[in-house]
C-alpha cells in the first residue's frame, strides 16, 4: 500500500478528507448565501446576478466539479465513517447502554451529523434537481433571453411544502455546521485552550447566519413577495 | 461524620462470558453514605457468597484513583455522574435514599465482557505496545536541570501523562474511540526531548494499532474529555492528528 492510500485509509485520513471538503463547502455556502441576497433586490438584481454567472460560464463549469467532488467525498467518506463507527458499538453480546449519558456528555448537534446530513443530502438532490435542472439544463436559452431566473424562483418559493421542506433543511445545515466548523479545526490539529472557545463560537454564529439566511428567502416569498411580479 | 444509611435498588450487569448473552439482576441493598461503590459491591458479594450465590465479578487495585482498574458505568456515565474522579472515588453519599441505580460494564466491540462488570481491555495494551514508550535507554535519574525544559512544557507533558488507560473514553463514545488515549499517550512524549527521535514513528504504529484493534474514528463529540477521570483534553487529539499529518508527511 502506498503512502498516500495507507494514510486515507486511516481513522485519522477519512477525518481529514470529510475536514477537508466540509471546509471547502463551507466557503462555497457563504458565496451561495451573498449572491442568493440579490433576490432581495427584486428581478433585475436576480438575473444580473445569474447572468454574471453565466458570462463566465467556463470558470463556473470547474469549480462545480470541484464542488461535485467535495460533495461526493465529503458524503461517501461520511457514511463510511459512520458504517466503521456503528460497527465499534454494541454487537450480539454487547449490547448498549441501558441508560446513555451522551445529553450530558456532548452536544446535540455534535450527535447528530448523520442524521442532519442525511437529510440535508436529499433536500440537495432536490435543490439540484428545481433549481440547478431549471436553469442549466430545462430550456437555458429561453431563460436568458427572457429573463425568467427571479420567476423560477419566485415560483418555487409559493409551492408550501417546498417552503417547508427548505426551511427545515437549512435549520439542520445550521446544527450540521454548527458542529462541523469546529470539528475541522479539531480535526486539523488547530486546537488549543486558549483560541478554542474563540472557534467554537464563531462556528456557531456561522452556522446560524447560514441557517437564517438561508430560510430568508423562501419565507420571504413565500408570506411577503406572494407571486406579484 | 455521621454515619447514616440509605436504601438503593441496583441493577447490575450480570454476564457469563464474551460469548454468553447478558442481562440486569436486581438488588436491594442498604448501604453506609461514606461507602464507595466498590465497597458497597464488596459488601453485596460477601451477601451473595453467604447465601451460596455467585458473586459479581468486578476489577479494581489501587482504590485510591491513580491506576485505572475500575471501571464501572453507573447511570449512563463511565465512572459515574460525578467529573473528573474514577469508579472508586464515587462514594454514596452522592446518590439519594431510594434512588435506582444501572451500573453496566464498559460497552464497545473492542471491549469484549470477560464476566459481568469485567471487560477485556487488552486493546489499550496493544496500542501501547506499538510505541508508546522510548526505546533506548535512560539510564538513571539525571541530574536536575540537565535537559532543560520549560516549566508550561512539563506541565503540559504531566497532564497528557496523568491518562491512567481505563477506557471511560472508549466507553463514554459513540463511535467507540481510543483517540483521547492514545492522543494522551502520543502527547506526552511529543512534548518532550526525550520523545523526539522516535516521535513520528511512534504515532504512526501507535494510530495504526489502533485502527487495528478495531476502535471507531473520532467524530469530536468530546464526550470523552467530559468523562475522563482525569479530564484529559481534547487537545491531545488535536496534537496526536497534528503529528500523525507530519508523520505521513515525513516518513
Amino acid at each position: 500500500m502506498g503512502w498516500f492510500s495507507k494514510f486515507i485509509n486511516s481513522s485519522i485520513g477519512k477525518k481529514f478528507i470529510m475536514a477537508v471538503m466540509g471546509s471547502f463547502l463551507m466557503i462555497f455556502l457563504i458565496i451561495h448565501l451573498i449572491g442568493n441576497f440579490t433576490l432581495f433586490f427584486g428581478p433585475n438584481a436576480f438575473n444580473g446576478y445569474v447572468k454574471t454567472l453565466d458570462s463566465i460560464k467556463p470558470l463556473i463549469r470547474v469549480i462545480e466539479v470541484v464542488l461535485l467532488a467535495a460533495f461526493v467525498f465529503h458524503i461517501y467518506y461520511g457514511t463510511l465513517l459512520w458504517w466503521e463507527n456503528k460497527k465499534t458499538q454494541g454487537g450480539k453480546f454487547i449490547g448498549k447502554y441501558k441508560i446513555n449519558g451522551s445529553k450530558q456528555n456532548s452536544s446535540f448537534s455534535a450527535r447528530t451529523t448523520f442524521i442532519t446530513g442525511s437529510i440535508i443530502f436529499i433536500f440537495l438532490v432536490l435543490h439540484l434537481g428545481t433549481f440547478f435542472w431549471r436553469f442549466n439544463v430545462y430550456d437555458p436559452q429561453n431563460l436568458a433571453e427572457n429573463h425568467q431566473y427571479f420567476v423560477i424562483v419566485n415560483e418555487f418559493f409559493q409551492i408550501w411544502w417546498y417552503v417547508a421542506l427548505y426551511v427545515i433543511a437549512v435549520i439542520l445545515l445550521g446544527y450540521h455546521l454548527n458542529h462541523g466548523f469546529q470539528s475541522a479545526f479539531q480535526t486539523f490539529g488547530w486546537n488549543n485552550k486558549k483560541y478554542f472557545p474563540f472557534i467554537q463560537k464563531t462556528g456557531t454564529v456561522y452556522a446560524i447566519i447560514m441557517a437564517l439566511g438561508f430560510a430568508s428567502m423562501p419565507i420571504y416569498f413565500f408570506f411577503f413577495y406572494g407571486g406579484n411580479l | 461524620m455521621t454515619n447514616t444509611n440509605i436504601n438503593l435498588t441496583l441493577n447490575i450487569w450480570r454476564q457469563e462470558s464474551a460469548d454468553a448473552k447478558g442481562d440486569f439482576e436486581q438488588f436491594k441493598v442498604t448501604v453506609s453514605s461514606d461507602a464507595s461503590i466498590l465497597e458497597m459491591l464488596d459488601e453485596l458479594n460477601n451477601k451473595l457468597e453467604k447465601e451460596g450465590k455467585i458473586p459479581i465479578a468486578f476489577e479494581s487495585d489501587c482504590r485510591e484513583g491513580i491506576c485505572g482498574t475500575c471501571g464501572l458505568v453507573v447511570n449512563g456515565h463511565p465512572h459515574g455522574p460525578l467529573p473528573k474522579i474514577a469508579t472508586c472515588q464515587l462514594h454514596m453519599r452522592n446518590f439519594k435514599d431510594g434512588e435506582t441505580l444501572f451500573i453496566e460494564p464498559f460497552r464497545a466491540t473492542a471491549f469484549k465482557v470477560i464476566k459481568d462488570l469485567i471487560v477485556d481491555r487488552s486493546g489499550f495494551d496493544k496500542i501501547q505496545q506499538a510505541g508508546g514508550f522510548v526505546s533506548f535507554n535512560t539510564g538513571s535519574a539525571p541530574d536536575a536541570n540537565a535537559i532543560p525544559i520549560p516549566k508550561e512544557i512539563a506541565s503540559l507533558a504531566l497532564d497528557s501523562a496523568e491518562c491512567i488507560g481505563c477506557g471511560a473514553c472508549v466507553a463514554a463514545c459513540k463511535n467507540s474511540s481510543a483517540m483521547l488515549f492514545v492522543g494522551a499517550k502520543v502527547s506526552q512524549f511529543a512534548l518532550l526531548p526525550q520523545g523526539q527521535p522516535e516521535r513520528y514513528e511512534r504515532v504512526m504504529n501507535m494510530v495504526a494499532a489502533m485502527d487495528e484493534a478495531g476502535f471507531g474514528s473520532c467524530t469530536n463529540t468530546y464526550a470523552c474529555e467530559a468523562e475522563c477521570p482525569k479530564g484529559i483534553s481534547v487537545t491531545n487529539i488535536a496534537r496526536m492528528n497534528r503529528d500523525y499529518f507530519m508523520a505521513v508527511i515525513k516518513k
